[in-house]
């Protein structure tokens, strides 16, 4: 039996992003995990779980010490890369439906500017060791030089073009422009500007390429009859799914898994988040999970807006504008859009899709009758 | 373009092979490209890896390339993401599909990075970049164009 909407995500919350937070990542996380229990209105003491990015600097020992935290029961992260959010969802649902823990708080905080920045070959190569040693002697020495590999070669087998990942980079900075969150409030982008702005990775522009960001988030998950004491509008996790190395996309197989286990439909999903570190594949995943055959002429025709009526896609800004938090922001945005308190606020959200990493994990919330 | 040539970054890594990727690395040193074959199916694997992902066999040969292929795709670095590109760029990585199947990265020697197209037809060069080690880099081949990449 699936923990289909058996449990909730209770509590959202996040500090500030910055590119120097001043603090280190440890308390960033505090900080978000303080905030997002006061938004549930649940107390420290009360937490027994913990799940973290396993990219994370902290540990339960720390945080759960920091919290007063009277009896940890249950923790752990899920490894690859900065891809997890959504697979940390599927454990600690599975958790709480299983009885291992009440409330999971699941956390991410990084100093991704001012600390270990992400986008240098320096910090993220592995000297030419491991697999690096057929890539890195080359020239491929970053996350975006695998991707962009990728990207080149899918805009070769489709229609996909630099003026759409460009529409699609507008779209959500338009998005952005309405949430005082986001490190590109007040700052507008052109769909001219992203084709005139420099070249990092070709095909990958500067507008492209996630922000670099200091900053926290984190969820509070519990049963949802806990959920349902609150007092909060009820947001229920439908469905997630993990999907790993296989043959074949990442999401179209964990597409299949996600809605078989959700029980609806792609046309029932009412807004969508999509991991961004690079622009392009919001557009891909679009495709690969089947909500569209071919996403240009989707973005071509503005159908990524929020106000759209279509297919609204990253509605806090995402990781192109808002902040990169390696997916918990996308998950904070989800979890708002299904409460009714995005600052792009799509009309009558029942169903809320994201996904938190090219196909690699990804969850449906619902609104729940509280 | 002509007279134009590939200059590898000197500060680029070096490779650092584990121990199932040293015969690779060695047989580019003797002038010949080589992917990792099983000896029980012929399942052809590159990067190399300790079981077959074909059959799980765990015994392999190392099969001689005919060093032809096409450019897969590509990547052209122009901001220096990390410091052994500083003054190197533009600087185009290609993934070449080898005749046999399996897909290398490498640089094109003789193409200038805006001239990169996926469906060239390449062939290997080996170049020494320092003392004891040689690298598997591509040529523009006087083959027509691949189609397989249309």
């Amino acid at each position: 039996m699936s923990f289909s909407n058996a449990v909730a995500i209770v509590g959202v919350g996040e500090t500030d992003y910055s590119r120097a937070s001043g603090r280190t990542e440890l308390a960033l996380s505090l900080q978000a995990i303080r905030a997002a229990l006061d938004d549930a209105g649940i107390e420290p003491r009360d937490v027994d779980g913990l799940m973290k990015w396993w990219v994370d600097t902290s540990t339960e020992a720390e945080v759960a010490a920091n919290l007063g935290i009277p009896d940890l029961a249950w923790w752990g992260e899920v490894n690859q890369a900065g891809n997890v959010g959504a697979p940390l969802v599927a454990h600690a649902a599975a958790a709480i439906h299983a009885g291992l823990a009440n409330v999971v708080v699941i956390y991410r905080g990084v100093n991704g500017r001012s600390g270990r920045r992400y986008g240098r070959g320096d910090v993220t190569g592995q000297g030419g060791r491991g697999a690096g040693a057929f890539t890195e002697p080359h020239g491929l020495l970053t996350p975006q030089h695998g991707l962009a590999m990728v990207a080149r070669r899918r805009m070769h087998d489709t229609g996909i073009a630099s003026r759409h990942f460009g529409m699609q980079a507008v779209a959500q900075r338009r998005h952005a422009n309405r949430n005082p969150r986001a490190t590109f409030y007040g700052r507008t982008l052109s769909l001219e500007e992203h084709q005139a702005s420099r070249l990092i990775v070709d095909p990958f522009h500067l507008f492209d390429c996630c922000l670099e960001t200091d900053g926290g988030g984190a969820l509070v998950l519990a049963s949802a009859d806990r959920a349902r004491e609150l007092g909060k509008p009820l947001v229920l996790i439908r469905a997630a799914a993990q999907s790993g190395p296989g043959v074949g996309s990442p999401a179209v197989r964990g597409a299949k898994r996600l809605f078989d286990m959700a029980g609806i439909g792609r046309g029932d999903v009412d807004v969508i988040q999509i991991y961004d570190h690079f622009g392009p594949f919001v557009l891909f995943a679009l495709e690969d999970y089947g909500f569209v055959d071919d996403a240009a002429p989707l973005v071509e025709e503005g159908g990524t807006d929020f106000d759209s009526g279509r297919l609204p896609v990253n509605t806090s800004g995402g990781h192109l504008s808002e902040a990169y938090l390696q997916g918990i922001n996308h998950l904070i945005e989800a979890t708002r859009q299904v409460r009714g308190e995005s600052t792009a606020q799509v009309r009558d959200v029942r169903f809320s899709f994201c996904d938190t990493g090219i196909g690699t994990g990804s969850v449906i919330l619902e609104r729940g009758e509280s | 373009m002509s007279g134009w040539r590939f200059e590898r970054p000197p500060n680029l890594p070096l490779p650092q092979p584990t121990e199932e990727a040293q015969p690779f690395f060695d047989a580019l040193k003797e002038r010949r490209l080589v992917v990792q074959c099983c000896s029980n199916c012929g399942a052809l694997q590159h990067p190399p890896r300790a079981m077959c992902g074909s059959c799980q066999a765990m015994t392999f040969h190392w099969e001689e390339m005919s060093g032809k292929g096409c450019v897969y795709s590509y990547v052209v670095t122009h901001q220096a993401v990390h410091p052994a590109l500083a003054g190197h760029t533009p600087l185009a990585t290609v993934e070449v599909e080898l005749a046999e199947g399996p897909h290398i990265t490498s640089n094109l020697v003789d193409v200038l990075p805006e001239a990169v197209k996926i469906g060239m037809a390449v062939e290997v060069v080996f170049e020494r970049v320092v003392a004891g080690v040689v690298l598997a880099l591509f040529r523009h081949s006087g083959a027509a164009d691949s189609a397989i990449s249309n």
